[in-house]
């Protein structure tokens, strides 16, 4: 693990958090898709020795700095969904895009579950179906991102 | 790639670690609210990050600016001389009646209302978390923006400063969950309170009589109580009401007036510092006094 490759593993992240972030219209930003998830998934199934369970804290924690959140909410759907990724990272690998693309939107589908769960005990927030938009969003998104990032770990040699 | 032997913590002690952290996390945010200091920090840590992911909708915003044709210019500057004659007009009635309204208030001899601080922010990001209705802009201690501080539109109230950073602070608006707005209504000055429901073009009031007269498309302006808010700005608009005698209360929604889903530029105020404090003060401190003879006198 080169600097240099810890450093592209972190811009990968810092895109993310931007795109989570990013000012969108608001009919479009109930579809936003969970960017960090995303990222943090490929890189714990390509890398699990690297980032698992706990870079997947740190990250929820800045989404909730960034997304004014009550602090931990985010940080702890996020360790639980890569927690269970990084039990079976080896069998995820093997499966094909598209089953890869499923097992990424149940795990996106329990993180905004999660979030809700969280929510709904400390504000009484009310379910809304548009909570989990993100899902359908991030399914289409992950053959992409994985085929990308993938892209970007080969070309940089990132081991 | 050496994952065949593992290094370090196993996932389990390190999910357990992070929950253990998060929870403690929540309890202490939430709870205590203990980290109102040092959200403040993290909020002018990340700035930099909110103000790099807004520059695409800038460029946006900018391109939209440049890239018009002549004719356009021409026409909206034809419109903005048109506007600017009648609101010129419209100030100059202002003005008397301001004058007038002033000599009535010195003749009641209460409290004159002068002119409060203003400053304009621009948004630099609105959350993407469906669960909080809040805005970052870009005003931070640095321009002496402090908690609490009222927020408004060219409409009417959008809400008020939750956390300031340095250079950027957030802004929590009327709509959210946690949100509360004391207002009456400017036909009649029946006091209500205007709740967020975490809806973005909606609030709700609870505890209303029946007896309450209240009819959709009345105005509901700021009451002033609780002192966040100044007094007689435009909140909301009723849009439905309900008096089920069936229920213990009448059921009340309103829509904001604000533009609150496509806000850019929002208006800050600083309260006026002028005599009604000073007559407050005093008015207090007579009431003190007057408590403390009664004290000796028990």
């Amino acid at each position: 693990m080169t600097l240099s490759s810890r450093l592209i593993i972190l811009l990968t992240f810092l895109v993310a958090l931007m795109a989570s972030i990013m000012p969108l219209p608001l009919s479009v930003d109930a579809f936003r898709p969970d960017w960090v998830l995303v990222v943090l998934l490929y890189w714990c199934l390509a890398l699990p020795a690297r980032v698992n369970v706990i870079s997947a804290g740190v990250m929820g924690f800045i989404l909730d700095v960034l997304l004014g959140s009550t602090l931990g909410v985010h940080a702890g759907a996020m360790a639980i969904a890569i927690y269970i990724v990084a039990g079976n990272f080896q069998k995820i690998r093997n499966f094909s895009l598209w089953q890869q693309s499923m097992i990424v939107g149940v795990l996106s589908a329990l993180y905004h579950l999660i979030v809700f769960w969280l929510q709904r005990f400390l504000t009484d927030a009310v379910f809304l179906p548009s909570y989990l938009y993100p899902v359908i969003t991030t399914i289409i998104l992950w053959p992409w991102a994985f085929l990308l990032l993938r892209k970007i770990r080969r070309n940089f040699r990132i081991k | 790639m050496n994952a065949i032997f593992k290094h370090g913590p196993s996932p389990q002690h390190r999910l357990v670690l992070v929950l253990f952290c998060s929870a403690l996390l929540i309890f202490f945010d939430h709870k205590m609210n203990s980290f109102e200091s040092v959200r403040g920090y993290l909020q002018s840590m990340v700035s930099p990050l909110q103000y790099l992911a807004t520059t695409p909708k800038q460029m946006m915003n900018w391109a939209a600016e440049n890239i018009v044709t002549r004719r356009q210019l021409v026409a909206d500057n034809e419109q903005y001389k048109v506007n600017e004659l009648v609101f010129h007009e419209q100030a100059l009635q202002l003005d008397i009646v301001k004058k007038e309204n002033e000599r009535l208030r010195a003749l009641l001899s209460s409290p004159l209302r002068t002119d409060t601080r203003k400053m304009v922010a621009e948004i630099l990001t609105v959350d993407s978390d469906p669960y909080t209705h809040q805005v970052v802009i870009n005003r931070g201690a640095n321009d002496g923006v402090y908690e609490g501080q009222a927020v408004i539109d060219d409409e009417g109230i959008v809400g008020q400063i939750l956390h300031v950073g340095t250079t950027s602070s957030r802004v929590l608006l009327i709509t959210d969950v946690t949100h509360a707005i004391p207002v009456r209504i400017s036909r009649n000055g029946v006091r209500l309170i205007a709740n967020g429901v975490g809806v973005i073009d909606q609030l709700s009031h609870s505890h209303v009589p029946h007896s309450a007269d209240v009819r959709v498309g009345d105005v509901l302006v700021t009451s002033g109580l609780g002192s966040k808010f100044p007094e007689g700005y435009p909140v909301a608009k009723v849009t439905f009401v309900m008096q089920d005698e069936s229920h213990a209360f009448a059921r009340i929604q309103s829509q904001p007036v604000a533009k609150i889903d496509r806000l850019r530029y929002v208006l800050l105020l600083w309260p006026e510092h002028s005599e009604s404090t000073v007559i407050n003060d005093s008015a207090a401190k007579i009431i003190e006094n007057q408590l403390l003879e009664k004290g000796v006198s028990e």
